[in-house]
């Protein structure tokens, strides 16, 4: 049909209205815009929806990731029988009083033999967690042979030395070095020449950094109240101004030498196996002193210049064991290995020993007693109601009650289980026990509704032709429909124990949240299940628990996925059409 | 113990069932008998079982009940006058009596952890010898009554019946359990707090004094800027969930292809099975943080806990529960309303807005009723990533506290035994409690008559 065949239908003449006037076009045009404008809104909000999904998704794999592997320094370790075994008697004892972090040092200082004073010997200490010194507790109980000899061991590394190898501590730029370095001088006070302006860019970059602090110092002047006020604001004012002057003059003259504090990026210089630390930069020379003593001689032509983004005294990582940490990655003595104690530890406060094993074995044993009560009690309320229950008024009540019951705030149950099961019954706090008694609670409406789905799905051809033949109403239940409802009941069972193995909120009301190293053993123990666990580390404030924290949520998500899959392939597998 | 307890009874009860079974089936071969004999075993194993059963659970309450009694009388009687030290020295001689370290000086619970032992070690031997008495008892009753007219069956059925109501009552009982804990504690917490206090005050801070001496913290149990902040928060929430949900159900009900659909239907429902506390990480360390930056470099002063980070993501959080909803009341509309606004010209946006709709509302506003009542007892988000400070305002900039952030400040570690402050916790659970209650109530009868009108 085209335009004119319908014309003179729409004509006014013939009495109508006027369809093909150019008002009407707008008109037609208008609402077609309003329906795409429509169709594009609710795309949109789908397309948000899963945008929202798809960031979190890779923001918790982007933060959890890193804590399946770990940093180690693999060292030649000594088990020297005058550490471990003084009185050389070889007994369990002696053994496992001994002291291995001493080890542990004198590996370290037979890399680094300028760290010899007390602090030095402090600041090795904290590079090594206290997870390696018990791995060689361990391997020497495990084999008391290896006393005297020297051993290639790997070392588990402390949480901070290993977000510094991660760099997360600081960002770490390298730069190869331009032309041949002259080096003279040694320890505190060596002097680093270059003619051809090789530190120019560095120290440009020095200054930008003064440049910033500038620019929060007129920030700060911005906030006072205006001069003339009172006498201490123009102090302050008058201290912030000749402050931000002072370094604006450092700006200005471009090549002026600078002096680098702790509170500014730190520079070192890589050279020779060694690291110099630069106390002060100017265009083509520079102050220095060595961290890891260099072992060439003073003409370099292969050297580069590594700077630490954050300043030192914003790090937890100060410049000796960032330069320590560097030269043991320089000489391959570091690795990154799969963080196997994350799966086999339990709760710890060193972020680097801190495990989920506890928390896993926890869930488990409070969804075992969920299991086993909710799913008997859940199948057999649904069959009750669906079956047997006769049309009245209190049937109604537990129909709708059932129903409320499904959107009740899980923290309400929490308190039930508080005032009920712990102060009324006196049973154990912070047990598995009590735990799978208030998920079983929550989740038992859910499984009574998925069931009387399940139950109804079944064609009621079935039970007559059961009774038809002459069994009793409970054997035609129970011997044909409820196994033609079995996978739909068990489909609900498992999204069932999904929502509670990720519940959080009613378990804190019962003190599953207490700090629990050892891993459970029975449910009537304390323990803590992996959503808890999750609650627990988000609210440390360590950077490192963060990861874990992320990583912990990486298992529990991957739990969830594969339960809900298995309730999809059960649907899929076992789904009949009638 | 109860382990070894619930073996044998059931070796008790298949034993039985065995027996009976045997007897039956030998007896069926002369006579005609009116139950096939599994009835018969099953009926016996019931009877064996049952007893047991009960002796165990009746046994193992008056043995608590018993023990305690013994080792308060043991027990130094200044010490067991006192409610506060008294509950503290039982969880201790509980505690010593299972081998389980205790802290602290514990030499003048001796005599009293001793008495707890014998009397538990009698209890644990009189249960053993009732239970297994019943048991024989049980088993040789059940036998002897196997008869050719004996209707086992009926009777195994009936037993059967009662307990499929029993589990179907468990339901009503949670409920009633919840009424009663949160009732009776509220009712004691307005014997110290008057209900009008609770409701209109303007200010929240449930520190109460130890001592009657102590200055300082008096405790102020006002509502108010709690009620303000978790409605603040489910504001924002059902701002963002509420039109995003809707268009999502729209287009996947109306617009969306099959395979569209095949995809972003599980998006949804994988959204809808993250646990909350994964939310409330991504609300606390990823959220926040931006939403400060963001605010900072508009000129804004943004708290590290703001409400509108924590609304964001719980927002997020109930889409899927809005659209999944709203989907399945908009597809309940019946096709011929869609046929006779598209046989009038309408284009399909317009019989969406002015025709299915319309049909739909009494669906979506229950949706939406059902939607608010969730974000209103949701836990985790707003303990992970909203603030404790009560502040009274509406600004969602700024850090606000919400009901169920404070059930979970006050009842979280050490509880102070008793205090006004604990059993303020179970008042906001009450209020809480009754609020959602009546927003699902309303919410389903409208979906029920709603179901009814396009059945």
């Amino acid at each position: 049909m085209t335009d004119t065949a319908l014309a003179p239908v729409m004509t006014p003449a013939a009495g109508g209205v006027d369809f093909d006037s150019a008002e009407a076009r707008a008109r037609l045009k208008k609402r077609y815009r309003a329906e795409a404008r429509f169709k594009a809104l609710g795309l949109l909000a789908v397309l948000v929806t899963a945008a929202f999904l798809g960031f979190l998704l890779v923001d918790i794999l982007r933060k959890g990731i890193p804590s399946f592997f770990e940093h180690r320094a693999t060292l030649q370790i000594t088990f020297d029988p005058a550490v471990v075994d003084p009185k050389g008697t070889r007994d369990v004892a002696d053994l496992r009083g001994a002291d291995y972090q001493a080890l542990v040092r004198a590996a370290l200082q037979a890399q680094f033999p300028e760290a010899m004073d007390r602090r030095a010997r402090r600041a090795l200490d904290s590079m090594v967690s206290s997870g390696a010194v018990d791995d060689l507790r361990k391997a020497v109980l495990a084999d008391p042979g290896i006393i005297g000899q020297t051993r290639v061991m790997p070392l588990l590394l402390s949480s901070d030395a290993d977000l510094f190898l991660r760099q997360r501590e600081t960002l770490i730029t390298r730069l190869k070095g331009a032309g041949p370095l002259q080096v003279q001088g040694e320890g505190a006070s060596i002097t680093l020449r270059n003619g051809g302006a090789a530190f120019q860019t560095a120290l440009a970059e020095t200054k930008n950094f003064l440049a910033g602090r500038r620019r929060a110092l007129l920030a700060e002047l911005a906030t006072l109240p205006p001069a003339g006020g009172s006498a201490s604001v123009d102090a302050k004012r008058n201290e912030l101004e000749q402050a931000a002057a002072a370094i604006q003059a450092r700006i200005t003259n471009a090549n002026a030498p600078e002096t680098l504090t702790d509170r500014e990026p730190s520079l070192f210089v890589s050279i020779g196996g060694g690291i110099l630390k630069i106390t002060e930069i100017g265009p083509n020379d520079a102050k220095a002193i060595a961290l890891v003593s260099p072992r060439t001689g003073s003409l370099i032509t292969d050297w580069s210049l590594l700077t630490l983004r954050v300043p030192e005294t914003n790090r937890r990582v100060n410049d000796a064991v960032s330069a320590w940490l560097e030269t043991l990655a320089q000489r391959g003595m570091t690795e990154k290995a799969f963080n196997a104690r994350f799966f086999t530890n339990g709760d710890s406060r060193e972020p680097e020993l801190a495990g989920i094993r506890g928390a896993l074995i926890g869930s488990a044993l409070t969804l075992l007693v969920t299991l086993l009560l909710c799913v008997p009690i859940g199948v057999a309320a649904a069959i009750y109601l669906e079956e047997f229950a006769p049309k009245n008024r209190f049937t109604d009540l537990l129909e709708v009650n059932i129903n409320n019951l499904a959107a009740v705030p899980s923290i309400v149950f929490g308190l039930l289980g508080l005032a009920v099961f712990l102060n009324a019954f006196n049973l154990p706090r912070s047990a598995p026990l009590v735990g799978g008694l208030v998920l079983a609670l929550l989740v038992l409406p859910t499984i009574i509704i998925a069931s009387r789905a399940a139950l109804k799905a079944v064609p009621p051809s079935i039970k007559e032709a059961a009774l038809g033949i002459g069994a009793s109403h409970q054997q035609a239940v129970f011997h044909h429909v409820l196994p033609l409802a079995m996978p739909g009941i068990m489909t609900g069972t498992i999204i069932g124990m999904a929502h509670a193995l990720g519940e959080t909120a009613p378990l804190l009301m019962i003190g599953m949240v207490a700090f629990i190293v050892d891993i459970p053993g029975a449910i009537t123990e304390a323990a803590t299940v992996l959503p808890v666990q999750i609650f627990l580390w988000s609210d440390l404030p360590e950077l490192a628990f963060q990861s874990r924290t992320a990583g912990a949520i990486i298992v529990l998500l991957g739990f969830l996925l594969v339960m809900n899959a298995a309730a999809v392939i059960l649907r899929r597998m076992f789904e009949r059409r009638w | 113990m109860s382990l070894i307890y619930f073996s044998l009874l059931l070796l008790m009860s298949g034993l039985a069932y065995v027996l009976a079974r045997g007897r039956a089936a030998e007896g069926a071969r002369g006579a005609a008998f009116h139950s096939r004999p599994a009835y018969h075993g099953l009926l016996a194993g019931a009877i064996v079982a049952l007893p047991m059963f009960a002796v165990f659970v009746i046994g193992s309450f008056l043995t608590g009940f018993a023990a305690e009694r013994q080792a308060l009388a043991a027990l130094d009687p200044a010490l067991a006058a006192d409610p506060l030290r008294r509950g503290a020295a039982l969880r201790q001689i509980a505690d010593l009596a299972a081998g389980r370290p205790v802290s602290g000086d514990v030499s003048a619970l001796a005599a009293a952890v001793e008495t707890w032992r014998s009397v538990h070690q009698i209890a644990i031997a009189a249960i053993y010898a009732l239970g297994l008495a019943s048991g024989v008892a049980g088993l040789l009753f059940a036998l002897r009554r196997i008869a050719p007219d004996f209707k086992a069956r009926n009777r195994f059925e009936r037993l059967v019946s009662i307990v499929l109501m029993l589990c179907a009552g468990i339901a009503v009982l949670t409920t009633v359990g919840i009424v009663f804990s949160v009732v009776f504690e509220t009712f004691r917490f307005f014997q110290r707090v008057s209900p009008v206090e609770f409701l209109t005050g303007t200010h929240w801070s449930p520190q109460t004094a130890i001592r009657a001496d102590q200055g300082g913290s008096s405790g102020a149990f006002g509502i108010v800027p709690l009620l303000t902040g978790t409605l603040l928060i489910s504001t924002i929430a059902m701002l963002v969930a509420g039109p995003i949900g809707l268009f999502a159900a729209i287009y996947m009900a109306e617009y969306a292809s099959p395979r569209f659909r095949a995809i972003a239907k599980p998006v949804l429902e994988i959204l809808a099975g993250i646990p909350t506390v994964v939310l409330g990480f991504f609300a606390a360390l990823t959220i926040a943080p931006l939403i400060r930056v963001a605010g900072q470099a508009l000129g804004l002063d943004v708290a590290s806990e703001s409400a509108l980070a924590a609304g964001l993501v719980m927002g997020m959080m109930i889409i899927p529960f809005v659209s999944s909803l709203s989907d399945d009341v908009i597809t309940a509309v019946p096709q011929s309303l869609r046929d006779g606004s598209f046989g009038l010209g309408a284009t399909k946006s317009e019989t969406i807005k002015r025709v299915i709709l319309p049909a739909a509302l009494p669906g979506i506003v229950s949706a939406f009723m059902l939607a608010i009542s969730r974000a209103v007892g949701e836990t985790m988000i707003v303990v992970m990533a909203a603030g404790l400070a009560a502040n009274l305002t509406f600004n969602p900039l700024d850090a606000v506290t919400t009901f169920t952030v404070q059930i979970k400040t006050i009842l979280v570690g050490d509880q102070e035994f008793d205090s006004a402050k604990t059993l303020a916790a179970f008042a906001l659970g009450f209020v809480l409690f009754f609020f959602t209650l009546t927003l699902n109530v309303i919410a389903l009868a409208i979906i029920r008559k709603y179901r009814e009108q396009y059945d």
